[in-house]
Order: C-alpha cells, then structure tokens, then sequence
C-alpha cells in the first residue's frame, strides 16, 4: 500500500480516501462516522515528521477505515447499535493504538450488524451497507462496511472481527481478502466483545503483502487480553517445502453450495494440482455439529457479554421507567437491535438451570471434536481449502426475516473459530452476473505467516502488482 | 418432648489485602477514598473492556487454603454468574462455581472441635448502593475486590460453636495476613445457614440463610434466634420455608426476604476472558514454607505457661502473639504477656495497640531489668509504656529507666548509707524504739523513709532486710 514520502504527502492521501468516502456513502451507506477533522490533522503531523526526516511508521499516512466496534476516542463507538448511539469511548484498543503507532490515519467508523450479529450488516441500527458489486445486494457481515470501503478502493485497508465468519464472508462477497487469524493472534483489547471465545480481530486488504505487514504490526501478546498467545507470527515452521498437501472437505461440496462456488472451488484445486500441490480429500464428520455447536456456545457468550448495556453507567438510558426493574427492561427493549434480542434469549435459555447440560455443555463437547477433527486434519494436509459461504452475495431483505436460513451462510466458515484456526478468504473471480467469488485457505492454529505466503504463492497470474509496501522510512518494530 | 438439634453451615467472604483490585490494577483499599475514585474501566464494564488477573491474588488464596489446611489445586478457573444489579457492572460476578482453587480442608477451633471446610473460592466483590429516597447511588470502589469465600460443611450445632467458628476463622485469616480483618469495613461477611431437626432424624431440616453478618456477635444471636425461630415453628407443626433472611440487629431478629422457588437463576458458564489458572507446585512449597505462625501454633507454645484463658485473650492481637513468640524465652514471655494484658489492653491504652511495639531487645532488657529488680514492678510499667514514645523507639532499657529515674538501688554498700542516715534522723527514733519493743508494723514507715531518701530508687525489700539487720531483729 501507499505510505506518504516526500513526494506523496499523507494529507493527500488522506483527503483523496475522504473524498471517496463522501463520494460512496449516499449510495452504498458505508460509514458510521467520517473523521474528516482528525484524519487531516493526523495527516499534516505525519508530514511534518517526514519533512524533519523522523521516523513516521511503517504505515505513515495511510488512511484506514475502522470497524465501528473497536474502541478509540475518535468518534463514538456504537457497534451500530442504539444502545451505543451516545457513547464515546475513553479507551483505544490494542490494535488500534498498533496501528496509529506506526502512522496509520483512521478516515471513518464502518457499519456492521449490531454487536457483529449478522451476516449481512442488514441488522444495523443505521440501515445496511450496500455491495460494492451490487447495490441490491447485501454487503456481507457483519463486517460489511469495512469490506465495501476496501472493495471500492477509498482505503488500502480496514479492520474486521470475526466471530463467526464476519471478516471472511464479507470479503469473499466483495472480492477482498479477508483474514481471520489464529484466535490469540491479535488482544481484542478495546473491541467490543461478542463471543469471546470466538471473537478475532482481522483485516480487509487488496493484497497478501498488506495483510502481512498489518500482521507484523498488530499481532502479538497484550498483558490486557490474557487470552492473547504468546508472540508468534513470523516465527512459523515447518511450511519451508514450497510443495503442499492442500487439504479439500469432501462434504463441504454438495447441493447446498451453489454451482458457481462448486465450479469456482474445482477450478482452484486444478490450478493446484498444475502447480504440483497434492490433493487430499478429507473427511470431517465432526464438522456438521459445527453450525448447532455455533449458535449455541456463541449466544451464550453473547447474552452474557451485553448484560454490561444496563443504561446504568454509560449509553442509551430510556427515560421512561420509573423502577429498577423497568429501567434495565425498556432500556434493553428499546436498545437493542431484535438480532441482539434473538441472541440474548437463546443464550439466557442454554444457560438456564436444567438447560445447561443439554445445551451448553454438549455444545462444548462438539466443540472439542471439532478442535480434534482439525488436529487430525492438518496431520493429513498443510492447509485446507474450502467455500467460505454458500452463496455469493444474497439480496437485500430476502433472508432477514428468516433466521435460520442467515444462520445457514455461516456453515462453513463458524467451525474455525470454535477451533481457533486461522481462515484466509481469497478473491477467485467473478459470477457470470458479476458478483464477488471467494474460498477460504484454512491453516493450523499459528500457521498465519505460512497461511499468507502460501496464499500468496497460489494467487492467480491476473492479481495486479501492487505497490510494494516496503517502508523506506523506517519505524518501530 | 422432643428435641431438636440444630445444624448450622456458613460461608464467609474475606477480602483480601492485595495492594490492586482482582482483574484490574487500581487500588485496592478504598477505605476513607471519595465514592467510585478506585474505579477503572474494567471495574465500570466498558464495553471491550477484558480482565486481566493479579498474580498476588492467586498468592494469598494459596496463603488462606493453606491457612484452611485445605488441598491446593493445581488447577482452578473461573466462571461467569449472572445477575442484574446495579451494584454488578457487568451482569455476571466473576467467580470459581465448578473449579475452585481451595479444596476440603478444616478449622480446629479452640477447644479441639474440628469443623471441615467443603472448598473456598476466588471471586470479585461488588459495588455497594446507597439508596436516597427516589433514587440510589453507586459506589463501584469495592467492584472487582477480591474475595475468598470460604464454604463450611455443616458441621456446627450451637451458636456459641457458630461464634467460635467465625471468630477463630477471622483469626486465621488474619494470622495468614491475607485480610486487613476490618469487621466494620466489611472485610469479613458471614452467610449463615441454619436448620433444626429431631434428635435422631438422619436428615437435616429445610435450612435459612442469613446474609451479610459482619460481628461475631451477630452470628451468634442471628443463629440462636432461627434455631428457637425454627424450633418453635416445628414444635407447632408448622414448616419451615426455605429462605434467605436479613438480620437486624437493633431488635435482634431475622426476617423473612425472598423464597428460593423465586430466586434468580444465575446461568453459570465458564469465563472466556481468563484461561485456567495453572499453578506450579513450586509457589504452593513456597507459601506453605513461608506461611506465618497460625493460633493453634500459639496455642501449643503459650498455653501451659500463660493458661489457655490469657492466650485467647491475646489471641485477638496478632502482633502481641507475634512479639511474644519473638522473646523465646518461657519466662520472659511470661513477663511480658501479662505486661501486654494488663497495659495494653487497659482501655485507657487502646490507641497504643496501633502503634509499634518495642523491639525484642527493649522487652529482653526490660525483662532483665524486672529480674535483678532493677525496676519495681510499677517502674516496669512506667518503662513499657514509654517505648511506645516515638522518641524511645531506638533507645534501650536502661536508658530509658535511666531517663525516667526509676532504677531501683541494689548496692547493698550504698543502700546501708542511706539506712545509716534515715536511722540518725531524730524523726526516725521513736519509730526505732517502737519497732525494737515489738511493734513490726513500724518496719513500713522505716522503709518509706528509706525510699524517700532513696528518691525511690532503693529496693524496698534489700532495704527491709539491712533495717531488719540493723534494729537487731
């Protein structure tokens, strides 16, 4: 990506991703907030470093668009919920601070489905973003805006989480890449939690080299995320043979994946095996316990994560209650999206005395399966390729009053995070109606150096060179 | 008739004295701080907002299991408990419900009872609301404390046993220096459950539990009021709901708050933010190595020197133990106990129990001092209590006896000088006559005289005997 130098000022770069900004978000309703004010200040101080010859960062001026449920003083963080309408955060998380650390400008807070609850960024308060290959189509979720804003080109890069599948649908709907790290990679310090046992903090980006160099930067242990692994990117092993066992899922490739997506996946594994890769077909029984596993654990962690939105301490506090009891009731109503509602009842239910050993507990135990099927797996194969939904991008409305069917795009992208295994999503073309087709290269947990380069290797002759990052100007490690 | 016996269990919370909160790093001791000064973002639930873990919490629950002679698991974690109250930012506590860190271990109460320990657990307190008519206040500075709560079997059957247990418990806590022990401040909260059953029945009764007792007292008079509460219930046929009750202790009664039917359910599931706690076997050798002297410890050292009834008594003062045992010698101990009982622990003294104590080598030498009656007992007293003279605190014994002018005068040499001079005084030779032709009461005021010359530092019984001498008799 494009950092500012003598000869490209951050200013510049800055105002040209803001004007793209202002000039996508009528039709396709991208961002939360547009950090017009900040952004250029930021921009003219990293050019006044770069005048005095000072370090300015790995990435000195270059804008990016933030995900509008990290935490950072510049903007309200309100996971595009009305509960958090009102709230401006005191804190900046980890990543973040990473980022800002080494130069990066942040140009705007993108929409997602409240609290990430979605695969579509339909279930936002402020309304959906659109595709960027369609404007009746949804943008993917629940990172959707961050995937348009890369997809159009208005930022090189945009930060993500992924619970489920919220970075790497997205992308493959909007023809990016999009990575789900190992989970532990990245502190998620600073984001707001949904399911923490899931969550990941990821990346949107046009290229592997971005995502690499976003990694190098942002991964590694944080005392205030004690579920952050020790440091580890960079130093993977192992993947030194350039010829790989490449790993495809014999029951991912049925009727339910639609043909394009079939085609898209078999055309990827015969350019593989011209390359010389091997091929091994694997069975992964465990895997079909996957989505119920899902959407059990996951809302249990969610009901319990959004018990803090009271309306006692900070956010939306409906007005009209005259008791304790009502005061938690209507503010709750009122705040929380029926997405959130949906979620926040499933996982009290599963959790409920009487309930819990019949539901949580043997989610837990599936989930455990499903961590050893990958262990097994990746003793049979180096990386494993596969769909990341069904379907390319849907229409607007036509599955959000049918939640189970919304639950469905996320079969074959949920099973990696309840193993914590990292997920690439690659752009592989085209639909012949023009919409956005991605796979997903899956790797061992902490294989996410090897996953990007590999990634990298196999990536079509078409993929234009990008700019190479390398930074002339030096900056923190 | 028949009778009932009573069967009691209780959990106490203890907070521990860490110098930063359980999960987050502000300050622990909001004790005289302005309301929600020690609050962090962690501590108020920011969203995003992830708890990290104080290793010096994970010592003293170690410290307070080994205190407990409970087993130490290796492996513990924490859980989520879910409940909505203001007092409660997130909406869940968290706690250890399935893999606590403190196993089964006991208390020895002072007469030898033993009552087990079922397990105890790490959790975080929680705020504290005040409520002011239409509205209430939240003060989140004891959020995110930590807490051991320490869960008895039912193995008490008397209030007075309760007492005891809460007390010795409270002593042991402290012994272990794990809790500041501040009754009134809450450090120490008892939940006591009670229930009475017919002599002889094999199955316990429906049980109350009354919460957040914070004296010994209270324990013993909330129990003694549910046992006769009780009693009387089932002596009248009626049954007993089970229940949780408040205690007031202005009329002495519990009373009724909410059934258990009604009770929230707390939707218990294991923390995600915080991987299981793995312990090294090495820092339970360490703490067990380094744990301090526990009462039963003093018990067996002091009491046939000092009598049981003095040990308990001191028992209530751990430093005083602590300086005692210091002294190692059985005399001076002695000495110096009952010093600490009947001084210190004199109510016009009180304030002095806040202050330092005098080193062992100024006790030692008061000691010596006392034994070679160098100093009269009330000059011994006089010399106690100036060590606790901020200006004493480096000086020794001698110096400071010296300075206070009561050393006693044992050369006998000189001792005769003064007799010689008290017995030339013309005011002396009635009392000499009187004495001489039987009167022995007469030695007292011949002694005073002494003394008086003496300015009071002469031994008044080497100057009786020289007297003695003297008048022939």
């Amino acid at each position: 990506m494009k950092t500012a130098s003598r000869e490209v000022s951050a200013v510049s770069l800055v105002q040209e991703a803001l004007d793209k900004a202002h000039q996508y978000q009528k039709d396709y309703h991208i961002f939360n907030f547009i950090n017009d004010v900040e952004a250029l200040k930021k921009a003219a101080a990293i050019d006044e470093k770069i005048k005095n010859g000072e370090p300015a960062g790995r990435l000195a001026g270059v804008p990016y668009a933030l995900k509008d449920n990290f935490l950072s003083p510049e903007g309200g963080t309100t996971a595009s919920a009305h509960i958090l309408e009102e709230f401006t955060s005191p804190v900046t998380a980890t990543s973040v601070k990473k980022l800002e650390e080494e130069g990066a400008i942040m140009i705007g807070r993108t929409n997602l489905d409240a609290f990430a609850h979605g695969s579509s960024t339909e279930n936002s308060y402020y309304g959906p973003t659109r595709n960027s290959k369609d404007l009746e189509r949804v943008a993917g979720g629940s990172s959707g805006g961050s995937a348009v804003a890369v997809a159009l080109g208005i930022v090189p890069f945009a930060t993500g989480s992924d619970t489920g599948g919220s970075i790497r649908q997205p992308a493959s709907f909007n023809g990016v890449y999009g990575l789900k790290p190992t989970y532990g990679a990245i502190s998620r310090y600073g984001v707001v939690a949904m399911a923490s046992s899931t969550d990941c903090v990821g990346f949107f980006t046009q290229n592997v080299d971005d995502m690499d160099l976003l990694m190098q930067i942002t991964a590694g242990q944080d005392a205030n995320d004690l579920t952050t692994l020790p440091d580890f990117y960079g130093k993977e092993t192992g993947f030194d043979d350039p010829i790989k066992k490449i790993g495809v899922i014999k029951d991912f490739d049925n009727d339910a994946v639609a043909p394009e997506i079939r085609a898209a996946l078999a055309r990827k594994v015969e350019e593989l095996k011209a390359a010389g890769h091997e091929i091994v077909y694997l069975d992964m029984p465990a895997l079909k316990y996957a989505l119920a596993a899902y959407y059990i654990i996951v809302p249990a962690e969610v009901a319990s994560n959004l018990s803090r939105h009271d309306g006692i301490r900070y956010g939306f506090r409906s007005e009209e209650s005259g008791d304790l009891a009502s005061l938690y009731k209507n503010t709750r109503n009122e705040g929380f999206m029926p997405e959130n509602k949906r979620r926040i009842m499933i996982g009290n239910f599963v959790l409920s005395s009487g309930f819990y050993d019949a539901y949580y507990l043997k989610a837990a135990k599936a989930r455990t399966m499903i961590v050893d099927e990958y262990r097994k797996a990746f003793e049979k194969c180096d990386f494993i390729l596969t769909p990341v939904s069904p379907n390319p991008a849907f229409k607007l409305g036509e599955k959000v009053n049918d939640p189970v069917a919304m639950y469905l795009e996320d079969l074959m992208s949920v099973s990696l995070n309840l193993a914590g295994v990292p997920g690439l999503a690659i752009p592989v073309g085209e639909t012949k109606e023009g919409l956005s087709l991605g796979l997903q290269l899956v790797g061992p947990r902490r294989s996410d150096q090897a996953l990007l380069r590999f990634a990298k290797q196999i990536a079509g002759e078409g993929e234009p060179e990008e700019d190479h990052h390398i930074d002339i100007m030096g900056g923190n490690d | 008739m028949t009778k009932y016996i009573p069967t009691i269990g209780i959990e106490c919370h203890v907070q521990l004295s860490t110098k930063t909160k359980l999960f987050s790093e502000v300050d622990n001791d909001a004790r005289l701080k302005e309301p929600n000064s020690c609050v962090s973002p962690v501590d108020y639930a920011l969203p995003g907002m992830l708890p990290r873990l104080n290793k010096m919490a994970i010592r003293y629950s170690v410290r307070a299991g080994l205190a407990l002679n409970s087993e130490i698991n290796l492996e513990s974690r924490f859980d989520r408990k879910h409940y909505f109250y203001p007092d409660l930012p997130k909406g869940y506590q968290i706690t250890q419900m399935y893999h606590p860190i403190i196993g089964a271990g006991f208390v020895e109460l002072p007469d030898g009872t033993k009552i087990r320990i079922e397990h105890a657990h790490l959790e975080e307190d929680a705020g504290k609301l005040s409520h002011e008519g239409t509205y209430s206040l939240v003060d989140l500075n004891r959020a995110g404390t930590p807490l051991v709560e320490i869960v008895s079997m039912p193995d008490i059957h008397s209030a007075a046993h309760a007492r005891d247990y809460a007390k010795e418990l409270w002593r042991v806590m402290t012994y272990a220096g794990v809790t500041f022990g501040d009754l009134y401040n809450g450090n120490m909260r008892f939940d006591v459950n009670t229930s009475v059953a017919p002599e002889g029945s094999t199955e316990l009764g429906t049980r109350t539990e009354v919460k957040n007792l914070n004296s010994f007292r209270s324990v013993e008079r909330a129990v003694e009021y549910e046992i006769k509460r009780q009693t009387k219930l089932l002596e009248k046929g009626e049954k007993v709901i089970q229940e949780t009750r408040g205690w007031n202790d202005a009329t002495g009664e519990t009373t009724g708050q909410r059934t258990k039917e009604a009770a929230a359910d707390y939707r218990y599931m294991p923390e995600p933010d915080i991987p299981p706690i793995r312990l090294k076997a090495e820092i339970v050798d360490e703490e067990r190595a380094n744990l301090p002297k526990m009462p039963k410890w003093y018990r067996m050292e002091f009491n046939d020197v000092l009598g049981s009834d003095l040990v308990e008594v001191l028992l209530d003062y751990r430093p005083l133990m602590e300086k005692l045992a210091e002294l190692e010698d059985k005399k001076a101990v002695k000495k110096i106990a009952n010093l600490f009982s009947s001084v210190l622990l004199a109510e016009e003294n009180a304030s002095l129990l806040n202050d330092e104590l005098p080193s062992k080598e100024q006790l030692l030498g008061l000691v010596e001092m006392l034994d070679k009656n160098e100093l009269s007992s009330t000059g011994g007293k006089e010399v106690f209590l100036k060590f606790f003279d901020p200006e004493m605190h480096f000086k020794d014994t001698r110096t400071i006896a010296k300075e206070l002018g009561v050393v006693q005068e044992n050369d006998l040499g000189a001792l005769e000088q003064i007799v010689d001079s008290v017995l030339a005084k013309p005011e002396t030779q009635q009392a000499q006559a009187d004495f001489k032709a039987g009167q022995e009461k007469v030695i007292g005021f011949l002694v005073g005289q002494v003394m008086k010359e003496s300015h009071g530092k002469a031994n008044p019984s080497a100057v009786q005997d020289i007297l003695r001498q003297k008048l022939g008799k």
